[in-house]
């Protein structure tokens, strides 16, 4: 597939600024600034800046918690994103949820529960809305290779294959589930097996490649978009922080980080676009001051917003109020 | 004695009855080398090998299918959830196949699920979470909620040598906030029994878990304007003890029901309806309920600190009941 220029540097931009605000949101959590704790995707950016950049603009994704790449491309402003970690009413859920659980429908984002996998029935069924009403719409999930193991997970893939649903499942395959490594969680040797049980196309892809990410995404899209059924894409990549920041991950060999750590596909990307001159110099300095600026923006703007009232905690349970809930 | 956490208290129970009874194993996410999320396991694996303390794959409701059949055949395992939050993807093992396998047909099922549930850490609307009323509405469970070190030793031991799946809650905001006195020696809290931690004679609170101490510092203030509280901890969700509830509201005449649960069907709901059918002569005044209202836990810290229950709160509700 050949890629514009444009293209790839977009992917670099996104790449670029998902691992900074994580960077900046994981500082400022050793300073005490954010609610809750921090997860990122450090090492894993490609996946989700990857898979989120090859849907078209009506496309609907349910990303996972390590996928703030997915957010960023989908529209959701920095601003709004910091303003959640640090529980504001600027945030993206007015401060009713944390950090990473970033839904927007305006946006086409399915909002994140942590019940892993959870929202892969519930892509499958934006997918088959696509269907019945005959639209050219696909839907893109995403989940943890940990999360794979769950009921949900199975379910959705036998029910979108039987149904033939316009719908991508991606798995962030960084090797562990917080403390167990694959060998624990599962006995197939890749997590795209589990695909097969269900008849179910799969890919493998690199996934600290973005260009590869973005190429076969594309491609699975494609197939959905034409009828021609979902698919299933295993990212293997490697987990480089704590399953939290506040986890010190000994538990993880060093070895297997100096290796990925050569694997950096930020700096992987960058070497790419120099050595096929897809960048210039002003235009490399270009998009990290602009990743700067966006991030110091968000802080900014974060840090000044007001904390929503308590008593805000009662609103907004129903779309459609009954009763006396109508007055508050 | 010696003064230990609620979570040392927690872990020694375990200990104890992993060295006592060979049949006990544990099962769940990240327990093993790892020693849990919240490190009550640490060490275990070590200890009694891998094989006993058993790290699953993600799959809820797989591993506790599992320890239901592994109890089937004369196991008693002990599930730890990671959170309760994630308790709901167990669901149909806890509530059909554990709950109703001794009814149905004497499938004696003796399993304990450890459930760290509970808010007041930033958790969020899947980290804060008191699910006890999903299972309350279950026969055949029994739900036991510690609020002090003892309890939780001796409630867990209870729990793993009773032949019934029980849900042991455990507070996670207590875990290592306090500290209490301990008895060295092998005991068991009996299921099934409340106990008044302060007598008093104008108001009853009747609690369970974290609010337990929030009912305790409500007390001491009232204490001041010469309001007495009795505080009646549950202990036992399930099966309730209805009669160490009574006892109190005979004595005192007025009830205030404190959870931290949300409002609408729970445990709360339940004990202030036993209370006015059938000691309603002994009542003064109306039965106050103070809980979490009946929205999802929030996030951000003002919000949360509304939507839990405070020692003000129930200092107003006893103002309020004592005038009539
Ligand atoms: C159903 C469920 N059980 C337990 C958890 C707690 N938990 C959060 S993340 C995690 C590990 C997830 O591993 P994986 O799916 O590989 O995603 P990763 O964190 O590696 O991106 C666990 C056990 C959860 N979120 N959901
Ligand atoms: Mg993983």
């Amino acid at each position: 597939m050949d890629i514009d220029r444009d293209t790839l540097q977009q992917l670099y931009y996104y790449l670029k600024l998902t691992r900074h605000l994580e960077d900046r949101v994981t500082s400022l959590y050793r300073q005490g600034k954010v609610v809750g704790g921090v997860w990122t995707s450090n090492g894993t950016e490609a996946v989700s800046v990857g898979f989120s950049y090859a849907l078209e603009k009506d496309d609907i994704t349910a990303p996972y918690f390590r996928d703030m790449g997915a957010f960023l491309i989908r529209g959701i402003t920095p601003r709004r994103i910091i303003a959640q970690y640090f529980g504001k009413k600027t945030g993206v859920s007015g401060g009713k949820e944390g950090n990473v659980h970033i839904g927007d429908m305006n946006f086409g984002v399915i909002g994140f529960p942590s019940h892993l996998a959870d929202n892969y029935p519930v892509a499958a069924g934006a997918a088959l809305a696509f269907k019945i009403r005959g639209e050219k719409r696909i839907a893109a999930a995403c989940t943890g290779d940990g999360g794979t193991s769950r009921g949900d997970f199975h379910e959705a893939l036998n029910l979108a294959s039987v149904l033939k649903l316009p719908v991508v499942f991606f798995c962030n395959n960084n090797q562990y589930a917080y403390s167990m490594p694959h060998g624990k969680q599962m006995a197939v040797k890749d997590v795209a097996d589990r695909a097969l049980a269900y008849g179910m196309a799969s890919e493998i892809v690199d996934g600290n490649d973005v260009i590869a990410v973005y190429t076969v995404s594309k491609k699975a899209y494609e197939k959905a978009r034409a009828g021609d059924g979902p698919t299933f894409i295993e990212c293997k990549t490697m987990r480089m922080h704590g399953h939290s920041e506040h986890d010190a991950a000994k538990y993880v060999p060093r070895e297997l980080l100096e290796e990925w750590k050569k694997k950096d596909p930020i700096q992987r990307m960058e070497k790419y676009l120099i050595e096929n001159n897809m960048v210039s110099e002003a235009e490399m300095k270009e998009i990290d001051e602009r990743v700067r600026d966006v991030i110091e923006d968000a802080e900014e703007f974060a840090d000044k917003s007001p904390y929503p009232e308590g008593k805000e905690a009662l609103e907004g349970l129903y779309a459609t109020p009954i009763g006396r809930d109508k007055e508050s | 004695m010696k003064e230990i956490t609620y979570v040392e208290a927690i872990q020694q129970a375990l200990w104890e009855e992993m060295e006592r009874d060979d049949s006990v194993f544990i099962l769940g996410e990240d327990i093993g080398a790892y020693g849990g999320a919240f490190k009550v396991t640490e060490g275990m694996q070590e200890k009694f090998g891998e094989m006993r303390v058993l790290d699953t794959p993600l799959s809820e409701s797989g591993f506790t299918g599992a320890a239901i059949g592994a109890s089937l055949v004369g196991m008693r395992p002990v599930v730890e959830m990671q959170f309760a939050d994630f308790i709901s993807c167990a669901f149909d093992q806890i509530v059909n196949v554990a709950a109703k396998n001794f009814y149905r047909w004497k499938g004696r099922t003796p399993i304990v699920i450890r459930a760290p549930y509970g808010g007041n850490i930033h958790g969020g609307a899947f980290h804060s979470q008191c699910p006890e009323g999903w299972f309350f509405h279950t026969p055949g469970l029994k739900l036991v909620a510690p609020a002090f070190p003892s309890d939780a030793k001796g409630l867990l031991k209870a729990a793993i040598r009773d032949d019934d799946p029980v849900i042991y809650f455990e507070h996670k905001y207590l875990y290592r906030r306090i500290k209490e006195e301990v008895p060295e020696d092998d005991y068991v809290v009996p299921i099934g029994k409340a106990r008044v931690v302060k007598e008093g004679s104008d108001i009853s609170v009747i609690t369970y878990g974290a609010m337990v101490h929030t009912a305790l510092d409500a007390s001491e203030k009232l204490e001041e304007g010469g309001i007495s509280l009795e505080v009646v901890d549950l202990r036992t969700l399930l099966p309730l003890d209805k009669e160490t509830v009574f006892d109190s509201v005979k004595k005192t005449s007025k009830v205030i029901v404190l959870y931290e649960a949300t409002r609408t069907g729970g445990v709360g709901a339940e004990i202030a309806a036993l209370i006015s059918q059938e000691v309603f002569e002994y009542l003064d005044g109306p039965v106050q309920r103070i809980s979490a209202p009946d929205t999802p836990v929030p996030f951000s810290p003002p919000m949360e600190e509304y939507y839990l229950p405070q020692v003000e709160d129930v200092v107003e509700a006893a103002e309020k009941l004592v005038a009539y």
